[in-house]
């Protein structure tokens, strides 16, 4: 009988076959088709805004890469969805800057993959909005100009002024719902023949993708559930208050970042809460206050705030939802 | 709390035809549902293997104390002799499995991956391996505490893993209301069948076991739990049922740990048993089959425990088979009655794979409470690496005791051992359903252990 080279784990002996590198790279492909949409609207600035804040993520993360952590995929989820959140226009330097923000000072910083309390992309967009104000709030209207044409001085130096290019510049319908109280047809929303930023246009192909990940269990549910639920449900009694100034829930749902935010930013399964009851309030939160500073605050949108803001509050939540102990009575107090 | 919307009464006394799972809603929450891998040998008929020429039987085949050897080399045995006799109340003798001489009694390779005294002996190639001349006890004639006794004598410890001696069991406190037996023939392992084809070839014994044990509590009232992936062993079971008796057989929920003692108690009678208490706690004795299968074979042949079955699988071994081995038989000539390794055999777990410890050494016997061996393929064996916790919280969703093993985890690798124990670490069963669902491959029962472990060595406060 041969004897062979035996191999000694610890149980369980079996695994269930997903892997940390497999979640993040699926994350990834079901990112596709929302990129080709994007670039679909947005011409050849969508692909090379997003490779740009991708190699930001990506070079940050190399740079610090002492344990190989960049085959896991996480920089390159971080670099796509920080580029989904940036509007058509911008300059690449300052995509790459955001990129790289995002990777250095939000996650690295903590200690690397699964140390990090905000989202990542989110920083590097907060970054990027408090740096380069002008700049992210320049939204070009889809297929303007035909779809080859650049939609911005994306090619500007680090620090020069962008030239301003002969491109149509559009409020997003947000921007339009609060400043002007014009509301824009659902239709477009959802299909997302709006401006706005790059990936917060087509609702409808956001869900799917995001309902994908949801089924293979690689995002908790319950978070876009309750945040949708908390948008729903708040909009449509303001909306029932008055219709004139408050707009309803399709709406809400709809338009901005919230689709993007909902379904890939808040369900970060890094920055979210571990238990599902912490994940219901964490989402209910979060909804409440995108419509609070959507209606109420003095920007147009609120999903990159309310999300970085109830990251905050995670650990808060993990401890007040831990799980009832099996045979014991009632919820279990920890220190 | 109760769940399904199955009342206790439905529970007890389920309408005729309630097998199906959309009715009986007989599950607990959580758990984690991994491969089955049980058609390698569920439907091979058990085999006996010749004696080899050499068992070893470890002195500690039972939780409690190990047993105290009252043999000295160069003492002829029979079968059935007794080589070590219970060193306390929580503590089983231990039998010779093979007539022969003992060689020696040494430190020897145990499966739980130490090294343990045990009694070599030198099996007598020549012998008819027939036991001593003995009294049959008549176990209808026995009180009690008699049968108790008896099955102490006979060395009988749960046969599904843990290996708890019986007779405590069986002999609860005097405060102690017991009002149901149950007998756990879940084998929610995956790649196990020794409980299953004890049920589909011996299911007499399964029920004689389980009237013997009723006599010894008193108790009146019995529940049979079987997964649902096991007709035949229903059907078996169902076919013998005893028309005096109160026992009811329900199919279970397909799901991992199902067998475990108080999942099994929260599925079939929606009882919680409390945080650090036993089943005795809620007025249940859980058995396993092929413990009962024991105890009706030492009233029926007046031999104590000294073989058991075993089921020997895995894509590592060429001809999985479940097998009747004497206590003590060797790894290597199991795998040698099983037509030897495959090419590509890589480990080998004694016991299921979700529970099971690897082994080291070819050397190392079977011991009471080993209820399988697994032979992993190469492919089949898990990665080795780890990634860090992403809190994707997969782990509170799988943990049937409702712990949360993402902050143990964490607490575990920091070292932090007493905070581990405020989180209830005493409550982790060690079922292992946070490992196999963890993508970062995390090792947490191995985590969880080890703080187990250094709790326990922990200088007692003066």
């Amino acid at each position: 009988m041969s004897n062979p080279s035996l191999l000694i784990t610890a149980s369980p002996h079996l695994a269930a076959g997903d892997s940390t590198p497999k979640i993040m790279w699926t994350v990834v492909a079901s990112l596709a088709p929302i990129v080709a949409v994007a670039t679909y609207f947005f011409g050849p600035s969508a692909p090379l805004v997003m490779a740009a804040a991708t190699a930001g993520a990506v070079v940050t993360e190399r740079a610090f890469d002492r344990r190989g952590t960049l085959h896991d995929g996480s920089a390159v989820i971080t670099g796509i969805l920080l580029g989904l959140t940036l509007p058509a226009g911008l300059p690449l330097w300052m995509a790459f800057t955001g990129g790289a923000f995002g990777i250095g000072i939000g996650k690295l910083v903590f200690g690397g993959l699964g140390q990090n309390v905000f989202n990542p992309a989110l920083l590097g967009r907060a970054f990027l909005q408090a740096a380069f104000p002008v700049a992210m709030t320049t939204w070009p209207v889809p297929a303007a100009g035909g779809w080859w044409s650049l939609r911005g001085d994306i090619f500007a130096l680090p620090f020069a002024s962008p030239r301003a290019l002969e491109t149509v510049t559009g409020a997003t319908p947000l921007g339009r719902m609060k400043f002007d109280l014009q509301a824009t047809p659902l239709l477009d929303l959802v299909l997302g023949t709006t401006s706005g930023s790059l990936g917060e246009t087509s609702g409808l192909l956001i869900l799917l993708c995001g309902g994908y990940l949801a089924l293979r269990n690689y995002l908790n549910w319950r978070i876009p559930a309750s945040i949708f639920a908390a948008v729903a449900i708040v909009a449509t009694g303001l909306h029932a208050l008055d219709p004139a100034r408050y707009p309803g829930a399709a709406f809400m749902l709809f338009s901005g970042g919230l689709m993007l935010g909902a379904m890939y930013m808040a369900t970060d399964l890094v920055t979210s809460p571990v238990t599902n009851p912490g994940c219901w309030i964490f989402g209910a939160a979060i909804g409440l206050l995108v419509v609070v500073i959507r209606i109420w605050g003095g920007l147009a949108e609120g999903v990159m705030y309310s999300i970085l803001i109830v990251n905050a509050f995670v650990p808060l939540l993990n401890r007040w939802t831990q799980p009832r102990l099996f045979g014991s009575a009632g919820r279990t107090v920890r220190s | 709390m109760r769940l399904g919307g199955v009342s206790e009464r439905r529970r007890r006394f389920p309408p005729r035809g309630t097998e199906s799972p959309v009715w009986n809603h007989l599950k607990f929450r959580h758990g984690v549902h991994p491969p089955e891998l049980k058609d390698l040998t569920a439907r091979i008929a058990i085999r006996r293997v010749p004696y080899p020429d050499e068992v070893v039987l470890h002195l500690r085949q039972h939780a409690g104390k190990p047993a105290r050897p009252v043999v000295k080399a160069g003492d002829r045995v029979e079968r059935g002799d007794v080589l070590g006799e219970p060193d306390g109340y929580v503590s089983t003798p231990v039998h010779a499995s093979a007539a022969g001489t003992v060689e020696q009694i040494c430190l020897w390779p145990h499966p739980d991956g130490s090294y343990a005294p045990a009694v070599r002996i030198a099996v007598d190639r020549y012998s008819p391996q027939a036991p001593r001349p003995r009294l049959v006890p008549d176990w209808m004639r026995l009180e009690p505490p008699e049968l108790v006794e008896a099955i102490r004598q006979a060395g009988v410890v749960g046969l599904g893993g843990a290996a708890f001696p019986t007779h405590v069991k069986l002999a609860p406190p005097k405060d102690q209301v017991v009002d149901t037996v149950l007998i756990n023939g879940c084998e929610c392992e995956p790649y196990l069948t020794t409980d299953h084809r004890t049920m589909v070839e011996y299911p007499e014994r399964v029920h004689l076991g389980l009237r013997i044990m009723m006599r010894c509590l008193g108790v009146t009232r019995a529940m049979i739990g079987i997964e649902l992936n096991k007709p035949d062993a229903i059907a078996a079971i169902r076919r013998t049922l005893p028309s005096d008796l109160d026992v009811t057989v329900l199919g279970l929920e397909v799901k991992y740990p199902q067998g475990a003692e108080k999942m099994l108690i929260k599925a079939l009678l929606d009882r919680e048993v409390p945080s650090g208490k036993l089943p005795l706690h809620v007025g249940v004795v859980v058995q396993n089959v092929a413990s009962a299968a024991t105890i009706a074979e030492v009233f029926e042949t007046g031999l104590p425990l000294v073989e058991r079955i075993v089921t020997v699988t895995g894509r590592g071994v060429k001809r999985p088979s479940n097998l009747i081995v004497p206590v003590g038989m060797k790894l290597r000539d199991l795998i040698d009655a099983c037509g030897g390794f495959t090419a590509d055999a890589r480990e080998i777990v004694f016991g299921g794979p979700m529970m099971g410890f690897a082994q080291a050494h070819l050397d190392t016997p079977l011991v009471k409470g080993t209820s399988g061996v697994v032979v992993l393929a190469a492919a089949e064996t898990k990665p080795t690496v780890s990634y860090p916790c992403i809190r994707c919280g997969h782990c509170l969703d799988s943990c049937p005791v409702f712990l949360n093993p993402q902050l143990l985890g964490q607490l575990a690798l920091k070292e932090r051992w007493e905070e581990m124990e405020t989180n209830h670490l005493a409550d982790c069963m060690l079922c292992g359903c946070c490992g196999y669902t963890c993508p970062s491959n995390i090792p947490l029962p191995q985590l969880f252990a080890l703080a187990k472990v250094a709790l326990r060595r922990r200088p007692a406060p003066v």
